[in-house]
């Protein structure tokens, strides 16, 4: 029997086995078809868009593009805002990461807190803040200009601050885990044999966290690239992709050109992505399993110690004066005029915004859920199912994760405004279309905890579900998903968070009936409403820590009832 | 009784890995009688767990058939199978309380629940967790989660029992008592099992017959005496019990069932069992250490010096180079018997009626 044979007779026997299944055959078709229709559909018709003309192949947008001045200027900007913020975040992210791990640092848990807060704000919020503390009438501007002379806050200093601010979060979280997972015995024993501090460091630690640095600097890399909301506030005249494609769009009503720069956008994300996933996580030395490796003794030079928790310091005090600023900023009367402190703004933006409010929290609240379970879902059949095109899968699930929102969003108005042959419905103007495109942006964290929380569950475990009688579908909803609960609860919190601050995608969807509170917010700053779009991003920020705090007790309730969950699997 | 109750036939299983296939397991035919207990043993990577998995259900053959009471189930998906499995690890649902563990079956099956209860109350006395319903299996020791999987696999009242090295993860202590709880109650219910295990003394104290396999293979099936008496082959004789091999030659056929041979100069009739071999062939005469006494050196017998000796209370060992080979002898009653100090020449009186040829096959150290 060749090669050959035994493989498809493998594939036809899988397929026996599923066909024995007609309920996971058919959710394995349907999640196929919605793959398809709201990942992969509206990003082919984005390239689509870029190089046909009257339904002729043409390359003039991109000959144009590459032509002008005024239009190739923002891919290299933004590849050098996406380099220069991937290089200053991993930093941040690595000195974070080492202070928690390495070091005696007290105050940990703040510190921790300090370092991921950033996470759940909406992502131009720091830019607001920014705005207030250095902006033209700026908290802070004249001493600074004091200093350091005549400067701008709008631009490319600018913006590396605040995406670094932004987006070193999640460098941090990637070496965080990394670090956690080196087992300290291996510098001790560097040590034991003869070896420096320095030594240790750059024989040891650092060679085996190197590809959780390339890791985090390729995240970071792409978070800054796809960002919209920072650029949107204060990039001023560096003009960047992003913010470039939408004032395309909805400026000059361009479609083909703004998919074009969607493109320039899409390439470098895409290949950061390919890079990351299929080439750096391979090299890896450690893998992150959730299990902190022992305690180690932590004893150090204060040479080592001094710039470390400077650096820790320094950071927490600059996000404690941007947040701080949002707040203090959301009280005053009239920004930049009157400084009397007053509650009009919270009033007046809760008048005026409750309907965005309203829609924004219907519409996360709707979309949450289905992603929540979409992604659980997904995982477990990534995870533990055999069929055909499941690396297919994998890969158009995690394909939302790298493309910029600016991308996705332009996508699904191509996509959706007409009826199509794959999906007859106009969504365009609907509720549907910003769920559709919540769901599918924010997924691939779903799938991801899933998948984290599945690969520590012995799969012998559902297999003696399946053994005992219990066809695919009972074994995940009485075993499996009672199992990952934990990670289903907090890959909800993340999508939720997702939810409520998205912004880049889905301003392309917005309509006059179905509008959302971040872009309520972006409307304030851009009529330079600052007081009032730092009091409205005040309240986004207190809902969001509202709904964590109600996750975090429904897990630790659930919590207690698995805890078993560590000691069996 | 039916004789063939669980058929393998011509079962194999390759698994591909990039370029490389890797034959797990490699024409396997086994015929199972009802009520039979039949253990699958050999080192780890022989494919005895793949080997059940597809029994189970868990895998699909590359080829071959497997019937249970007549029908076959190759393609059968295994929560559609007659069959139920005793995983390694236990494999308990986390969150399930004891009785919720053992219930789950019948009532994925919607069983009523009057009769879940008493079935399952029926188990959990049969194999002796009473009172411990509503724990957590968290909650429970080593032996008591072993029972908990044994019950939930019973109360499915499977055609087949599959146990998958079910208690590898007990303490040496534990592991003897309860392997003999599982077979009385496996005799008691009659239930047909195959069961998987890397030690031999497992195999041996539980089995009706042992499948030996190796590299996929299967290289001997036979009842426990069998294997251990009569072994088909070096692998099968070294890697059951102890044992010492040493190189000769027939010299003459005495009958279809005894053959003369020659060993170091000394020669033996030894009686034939399933395998014929020709005058002049080589072969390897293996001696199980109880069966050598120690005499004093005499002329024209195997002969060697004792390089070693262990003390092991109930034995002695001797380790004794006869030219290149070192023979392991064990004394047993050490009291009763002559002692001999290291470096003494000794000879060895072979026992004829307990010794046994194999083919030729290179000695590994």
């Amino acid at each position: 029997m060749s090669k050959l044979q035994r493989e498809v007779n493998e594939i036809i026997g899988n397929l026996k086995l599923i066909w024995k299944e007609p309920l996971l055959l058919i959710s394995i078709i349907a999640i196929f078809y919605f793959l398809l229709v709201f990942v992969a559909f509206p990003i082919f018709q984005v390239f689509k868009n870029s190089i046909f003309i009257n339904k002729q192949l043409d390359f003039s947008n991109y000959l144009a593009i590459f032509s002008k001045r005024y239009y190739f200027q923002p891919f290299f900007n933004s590849m050098i805002l996406g380099i220069s913020t991937a290089t200053v975040g991993t930093v941040v992210g690595f000195i974070f990461a080492y202070a928690l791990t390495r070091t005696p640092i007290p105050f940990k848990n703040f510190f921790r807190v300090i370092a991921t807060f950033p996470i759940i704000s909406p992502p131009f919020v720091v830019a607001l803040a920014a705005i207030l503390l250095f902006g033209r009438s700026g908290v802070l501007a004249p001493y600074l200009s004091q200093i350091i002379g005549k400067y701008s806050i709008y631009g490319l200093g600018g913006l590396i601050i605040v995406e670094t601010i932004a987006y070193s979060p999640t460098a941090f979280l990637t070496l965080f885990g990394i670090l956690q997972a080196v087992d300290p015995a291996l510098e001790e024993a560097s040590m034991d044999l003869g070896a420096s501090r320095a030594k240790v460091f750059s024989s040891i630690t650092l060679p085996l966290t190197t590809p959780g640095i390339a890791s985090a600097w390729l995240l970071v890399f792409i978070q800054s690239m796809a960002d919209f909301g920072n650029p949107m506030v204060i990039s001023g005249n560096y003009r960047v992709l992003s913010v470039q494609a939408f004032l395309q769009i909805t400026g000059m009503y361009d479609l083909p050109r703004g998919s074009t720069l969607a493109i320039l956008l899409l390439v470098p994300t895409l290949i950061a992505f390919f890079i990351q996933k299929y080439w750096v996580s391979r090299k890896s030395y450690v893998t992150v399993t959730g299990k902190p490796t022992g305690a180690t003794i932590k004893r150090l030079e204060w040479y080592i110690k001094a710039p470390v928790y400077f650096c820790c310091v320094f950071f927490a005090a600059m996000v404690f004066l941007f947040y701080g600023m949002i707040i203090y900023g959301s009280f005053q009367t009239l920004w930049g005029v009157n400084s009397t402190l007053t509650l009009r703004n919270y009033i007046q933006t809760f008048q005026v915004g409750k309907d965005y409010l309203m829609d924004s929290l219907t519409l996360s609240t709707i979309a949450t859920p289905i992603t929540g379970v979409f992604g659980m879902f997904l995982a477990f059949l990534i995870i533990r199912k055999k069929f055909i095109g499941r690396g297919v899968m994998e890969f158009v699930s995690m394909l939302t994760f790298a493309v910029p929102g600016t991308v996705v969003g332009i996508g699904y108005i191509l996509a959706f405004n007409v009826k199509s042959n794959l999906f007859p419905v106009v969504l365009t103007g609907t509720a549907w279309i910003i769920i559709t495109l919540l769901i599918f942006r924010n997924m691939p964290v779903g799938i991801r905890s899933g998948i984290a929380a599945l690969q520590q569950i012995d799969p012998s475990i559902e297999e003696a579900s399946t053994d005992l009688g219990a066809d695919s579908a009972t074994t995940f909803r009485k075993i499996t998903l009672p199992m990952i609960a934990p990670a289903f609860f907090s890959g909800l919190a993340y999508s939720f968070v997702k939810a409520m601050t998205a912004i880049s995608a889905v301003i392309f969807v917005v309509s006059g009936k179905w509008n959302l509170i971040t872009i309520a917010v972006l409307g304030f700053v851009d009529n330079a409403r600052y007081a009032q779009a730092a009091a409205m991003s005040m309240i986004l920020i207190s809902i969001v820590l509202i709904a964590l705090g109600i996750i975090q007790l429904v897990v630790n309730r659930i919590g207690k009832g698995t805890r078993s969950i560590s000691l069996v699997g | 009784m039916k004789q063939d109750y669980l058929v393998l036939e011509n079962l194999v299983k390759i698994f591909e890995s990039g370029k490389n296939a890797l034959v797990a397991v490699d024409s396997v035919n086994v015929k199972v009688k009802e009520g039979e207990l039949v253990t699958l043993l050999g080192p780890s990577g022989c494919g005895k767990t793949t080997t059940l998995r597809m029994i189970a259900g868990f895998e699909i053959p590359t080829s071959g058939k497997i019937f249970i009471d007549g029908k076959e189930v190759s393609m059968i998906p295994p929560n559609q199978r007659p069959t139920t499995m005793v995983f390694q690890n236990y494999a308990l649902f986390p969150h399930m309380t004891v009785f919720e563990n053992i219930a789950y079956g019948l009532k994925v099956r919607k069983e009523t629940s009057m009769n879940v209860k008493e079935k399952t109350e029926k188990i959990i006395n049969l194999v002796g967790l009473e009172g411990l319903n509503k724990r957590s299996p968290a909650h429970l020791s080593g032996g008591q989660q072993q029972r908990v999987s044994l019950a939930r696999s019973l109360i499915m009242e499977p055609k087949v029992l599959l146990l998958d090295e079910p208690l590898s993860n007990l303490d040496a202590k534990l592991r003897i008592s309860t392997r003999l709880e599982i077979r009385k109650l496996q005799q008691r219910i009659g239930i047909t099992s195959v069961y998987v295990t890397h030690d031999q003394e497992e195999a041996m104290t539980l089995s009706d017959r042992v499948v030996i396999m190796n590299e996929g293979k299967i290289q001997q099936i036979g009842t426990p005496q069998e294997i251990y008496a009569y072994p088909n082959n070096y692998f099968v004789a070294d890697f059951i019990g102890k044992a010492n091999f040493l190189p000769g030659k027939v010299i003459k056929v005495l009958s279809s069932k005894k053959v003369e041979i020659e060993v170091k100069g000394c020669k033996f009739a030894i009686a034939l069992y399933n395998k014929t071999f020709k005058a002049g062939e080589e072969i390897l005469l293996l001696i199980r250490p109880e069966a050598v006494d120690l005499l004093p050196k005499k002329p024209q017998s195997i002969a060697g010096i004792i390089q070693q000796i262990i003390y092991l209370g109930s034995h002695l060992v001797y380790e004794i180079k006869v030219d290149d080979c070192i023979v392991t002898v064990e004394i047993s009653n050490p009291l009763s018997q002559k002692s001999y100090s290291a470096g003494e020449e000794v000879s060895l009186c072979l026992k004829e009626e307990s010794l046994h040829i194999l083919p030729y096959e290179e000695i590994k150290k």
